[in-house]
């Protein structure tokens, strides 16, 4: 099949890659880039576990065809820590234990950060809500919810 | 295997003439929610996928000159939220919208894309019913309008004909004492699909109902627009017998299925419960207005 020419930016950096037409994000983040923090988990839209950002705005990306990345800029969880240094949120989830197999977190850690810059100032009902579309069989949510609120607060403190 | 060309026009003439091109073989990719979906479990083998979020016509939100919304069809439910009015002034229908799946979802999903999906439990389209909005549409023979509650033609299915492409949703200016609201029942809060939908805009004067319309989707193979509850509630102050009225005009109007969701009888008691819990909603936010 013949394959596109896609130039984007990925987590800042100007990049370019090959995909068919029909070929998701997703399989390209993974697949071609060897970004693997963004996982498969129903490839519906229904589970978040591949969310990325596309121009800021949260998404999923298996349901994002890759040539529709051509001229915009997508983060992914790559993007999150600094070097060596983890954003608050993944600081946060490490010290809470908001997260026992992983599957589900960088979906779940894209999504907080995304509502994190839209408000800074959640309440639980607000997390709950943004977090809908994260599906996460481990952790019952409360100790994500816990933690995203908890790094909030923190953030508005350092502010 | 064949190949899958990718097409991104800039123009609705362009879209229009590959689409009509393409002879069927061709689908439109909007918030591609849908879409992908359909591509991935098969159900969607499109020979060329149009791309439309290019066209500036069909991603701006645009006042029209009487007052009202023009809403591009492939606007996502986020971009319409964040508008600097739309939500005040049309709140039932925002809500509604942004009922459609996750903050993911709402991030890519369309307006334009539930109505054409064609679903009769589509969140967005009984609101946009009450609302009176009036469809444009494109093809090779040229623009037409269409009201909204025209378009569905069963599961699955819609009045657009071959290479015609909906373009934008236009609704009215709204009187001064104008609410409307939405309400879904679903087993669950969030992620899931309507059992009944309800919508109903009020214009109100001095506490009487002075005009009305009332949308019910996910009971009968199409959204309704369900005239003799719109006329029982017009003249009213919504009173109980009035309210009771409608409610029994939403019951009588359900065709509904049986499914895990919910049974013909469940669905059609609660079409008349939403009709009331709405109305409510809709008459206080009229008395703000």
């Amino acid at each position: 099949m013949a394959k596109l020419h896609v130039t984007t930016t990925i987590n800042g950096e100007p990049t370019e890659f090959l995909a068919s037409p029909d070929q998701n994000m997703l399989d390209v983040l993974r697949d071609t880039l060897g970004l693997t923090g963004a996982k498969e988990g129903c490839g519906t839209g229904d589970c978040g576990a591949c969310s990325i950002t596309l121009d800021g705005r949260l998404v999923c990306s298996c349901l994002m065809l890759a040539v529709e990345a051509e001229g915009h800029s997508i983060t992914t969880i790559e993007g999150m820590a600094q070097g060596d240094h983890l954003h608050p949120l993944q600081q946060k989830f490490l010290e809470m234990a908001a997260l026992q197999c992983g599957i589900c977190t960088p979906g779940v850690l894209v999504a907080a950060k995304a509502l994190l810059e839209k408000n800074p100032d959640p309440s639980e009902t607000e997390v709950r809500f943004w977090l809908a579309g994260n599906l996460c069989r481990c952790t019952g949510y409360d100790k994500i919810v816990r933690a995203v609120l908890e790094t909030a607060a923190e953030m508005r403190g350092a502010a | 295997m064949t190949d899958i060309r990718y097409l991104a026009p800039q123009t609705l003439d362009e879209a229009v003439g590959a689409f009509a091109a393409a002879q069927g073989a061709a689908r439109i990719l909007a918030g591609g929610t849908d879409l992908l979906v359909q591509m991935r479990n098969g159900m969607a083998k499109p020979g060329t996928i149009i791309d439309i979020k290019k066209i500036a016509e069909l991603t701006t939100i645009a006042r029209t000159a009487d007052g009202g919304f023009r809403v591009g069809a492939a606007v996502s439910g986020a971009v319409l939220a964040e508008h600097e009015s739309f939500g005040t002034v049309w709140p039932g229908v925002l809500e509604a919208v942004n009922l459609i799946g996750s903050t993911q979802v709402q991030g890519r999903a369309s307006p334009g894309g539930n109505l054409c999906h064609g679903s009769p439990a589509a969140d967005s389209v009984p609101a946009m019913v009450a609302a009176g909005a009036v469809l444009t549409i494109q093809g090779p023979n040229g623009r037409r309008e269409l009201p909204v509650e025209a378009f569905p033609a069963g599961p699955g299915r819609t009045k657009l004909a071959p290479g015609e492409i909906l373009v934008s949703f236009t609704l009215p200016a709204r009187p001064k004492g104008s609410g409307d609201a939405y309400l879904r029942m679903i087993p669950r809060t969030e992620m899931d699909i309507a059992v009944v939908g309800l919508a109903v805009n009020l214009t109100m004067a001095n506490g009487v109902v002075t005009a009305a319309r009332v949308g019910l989707g996910a009971v009968a193979p199409t959204v309704l627009l369900v005239e003799a509850a719109a006329k029982a509630l017009i003249g009213s102050k919504l009173e109980d017998a009035a309210l009771e009225t409608a409610a029994a005009a939403c019951r009588a109007a359900c065709n509904p299925i049986n499914d895990k969701r919910g049974t013909i009888e469940y669905r059609t008691k609660v079409a008349g419960v939403l009709l009331k819990r709405v109305a409510a909603i809709a008459a206080e936010r009229a008395g703000r207005a």
